[in-house]
């Protein structure tokens, strides 16, 4: 079986966009009622429980009273600008799932099909490049909505990028050391050879973790929303569908960033303890590894969106757990620890590399389980020495005497 | 440079980030996986009202349906509000009526001096509180919506404690 037809990809490609983008919309809906569940659960409440048995149209009904809310545009706010900037916030975080694989290759009678929309060789380059533009739609609508709240949380957003979208970088060069490979369906096939990254990165997973909660703007690093000090800072002028396509852009932003933490670090759609779908696509279309099987691309798919599930769980439980950094403590935990810390861990990973090819142990399990070895040091280390007071420092430090706290 | 900010020297072992963070996580944790059980689903359970509560008023009638009103004038006078408008009137046997009998409930204070002053317990503030409406002017009752109210009255005083505060 050797690569598909012309034919047989445009449609098959066709096909692919449109059930991802339906099952995506789906999924944004969801996840806006998990949170409104999750939160209120999380504060002995009850959550949205009147559209539907458990509130399940819940998301249906805000939809419908978003479409026939009125369109607001403040006197004096840029009207192109201010109209672009909620497509510019959504488009990138839907078009980065195009790039990440969803589940094995599924067999065909006309060929076996990747699960993946676009398979192209720069996968990671491509999410970080666009992940990177979604900062746009907020600075943009904070800038036109001619108004001092938004404006300043646009201003907050793009310092917030700017710092941490180099954490983030920092963060993913360990990933591309231990990987060699840019290309997202090759990472993921590496895992599965042999152990998910999580373990021989520990570190890494953390801080890509903590700066892409940064990057997603949710909590604790909502500083350019901050509703409390902001009046939800860049969006506070917006209305109706225009406020509801920002929400969907943060809540897909959500989902892209569990799918990316599942790719880079937990095996993609890789089903643990299981052989049976260690399966990958050669450059000229081959499989190598396995026999794809309709019931397998089945249960991988889900296997990735359980973990995806987990994760964006995860984000929604973070965001009701823990309150928001003052702007000081966001700079320097993102200038002060994780980018001199990222160097260095890139560093002492590096050196471990190469002691173990030296020592000549092969690119194997055996190989990953010395790493993990080296990253629970590290995580340690991160415990013991980065985190004791240095991290929710005030920024005016003085010394105060017993008596002088009230 | 924030001004001000008191910088309290925390011992060591209490100014880890991370680890207040894990034990946040788990106590949130807790608390949701915990089942519900402090909310009131509403419109399906309610409270029970003390029946000294005042709320919208009720009107008593006799069994004919007539209001049991004499127009006597006492409630409008007694009215801190000022919000009962009556017009009495006399029939053709001289006994007096109500021709007008209007209470705005925006007004009214709801302070239960007409029950109180009202020599013939005609007029009565009533256990109930649902009273929304669609307009304001749906919010002073006329005499015959007083009259169809059925909600019960407010008792002045709880009947086996007459004398408590």
């Amino acid at each position: 079986m050797g690569a598909l037809s012309t034919t047989v990809f445009v449609i098959s490609s066709a096909v692919k966009v449109v059930v991802i983008f339906m099952a995506w919309l789906l999924a944004v809906a969801g996840v806006t009622l998990a949170e409104r569940k999750l939160a209120a659960w999380i504060q002995d409440r009850s959550g949205p429980n009147r559209v539907g048995p458990w509130g399940i149209f819940q998301p249906l009904a805000d939809g419908l009273k978003n479409f026939i809310k009125e369109e607001s545009l403040p006197e004096g706010a840029s009207r192109w600008l201010f109209h672009l900037a909620p497509i510019i916030s959504m488009f990138p975080a839907f078009v980065v799932f195009a790039v990440i694989p969803i589940a094995a290759p599924l067999p065909t009678p006309w060929g076996t099909v990747e699960m993946i929309i676009a398979d192209i060789p720069i996968g990671l380059l491509f999410v970080l490049a666009l992940g990177s533009l979604g900062v746009y739609g907020l600075v943009l609508g904070g800038w036109a909505s001619n108004s001092k709240y938004p404006f300043l949380g646009g201003v907050r957003a793009s310092a917030q990028m700017i710092s941490y979208e180099v954490a983030l970088g920092l963060s993913l060069v360990p990933m591309l050391m231990l990987s060699g490979n840019v290309s997202l369906p090759e990472i993921v096939a590496q895992q599965q050879e042999t152990l998910w990254y999580v373990l021989p990165l520990m570190v890494g997973y953390l801080f890509f973790t903590v700066s892409y909660f940064a990057e997603t703007n949710r909590a604790p690093f909502d500083m350019p929303e901050a509703e409390s000090e902001l009046v939800y800072g860049f969006h506070t002028e917006y209305s109706a569908m225009k406020f509801a396509i920002f929400m969907m852009a943060e809540y897909s932003n959500m989902i892209v960033a569990s799918a990316l933490i599942v790719t880079f670090f937990f095996g993609g759609w890789d089903i643990p303890f299981w052989a049976g779908d260690n399966m990958r696509v050669a450059a000229d279309g081959l499989i190598v590894g396995g026999t794809p099987v309709w019931w397998v691309t089945v249960l991988t798919g889900l296997a990735f969106a359980a973990k995806v599930g987990f994760f964006v769980f995860v984000f929604i439980w973070v965001r009701w757990t823990i309150p928001r950094f003052r702007y000081d403590q966001v700079m320097s935990l993102g200038w002060k620890v994780m980018i001199p810390s990222l160097v260095v861990y890139i560093v002492v990973l590096g050196f471990s590399m190469l002691a173990l090819e030296s020592a000549g142990v092969q690119f194997s399990t055996t190989y990953m389980l010395w790493l993990t070895g080296v990253n629970v040091l590290g995580l340690l280390a991160i415990m013991f020495w980065l985190d004791r007071k240095r991290v929710i420092i005030g920024s005016a430090w003085r010394q105060v005497r017993p008596e002088q706290i009230r | 440079m924030a001004i001000g900010v008191i910088r309290v020297d925390r011992p060591e072992a209490g100014a880890s980030y991370l680890r207040a963070t894990l034990k946040g996580m788990a106590l949130t944790f807790k608390h949701l996986v915990k089942p519900i059980t402090v909310s009131q689903q509403y419109p399906e359970e309610k409270w029970e009202l003390s029946p000294r509560m005042r709320g919208t008023h009720r009107m008593a009638v006799h069994e004919d349906g007539r209001s049991k009103c004499v127009a006597c004038g006492l409630c409008p006078t007694i009215c801190p509000a000022n919000c009962i408008k009556l017009i009495p009137a006399e029939d053709e046997n001289g006994e007096r009526y109500a021709a007008v009998y209007e209470i705005d409930e925006f007004r009214c204070i709801f302070c239960g001096y007409c029950q109180e002053v009202c020599p013939v317990e005609a007029i009565h503030l009533g256990v109930h509180y649902e009273a929304a409406e669609f307009s304001r002017e749906r919010f002073v009752y006329d005499l015959e919506r007083l009259c169809e109210q059925d909600h019960p009255f407010t008792q002045l005083w709880d009947p086996e404690d007459p004398y408590s505060e």
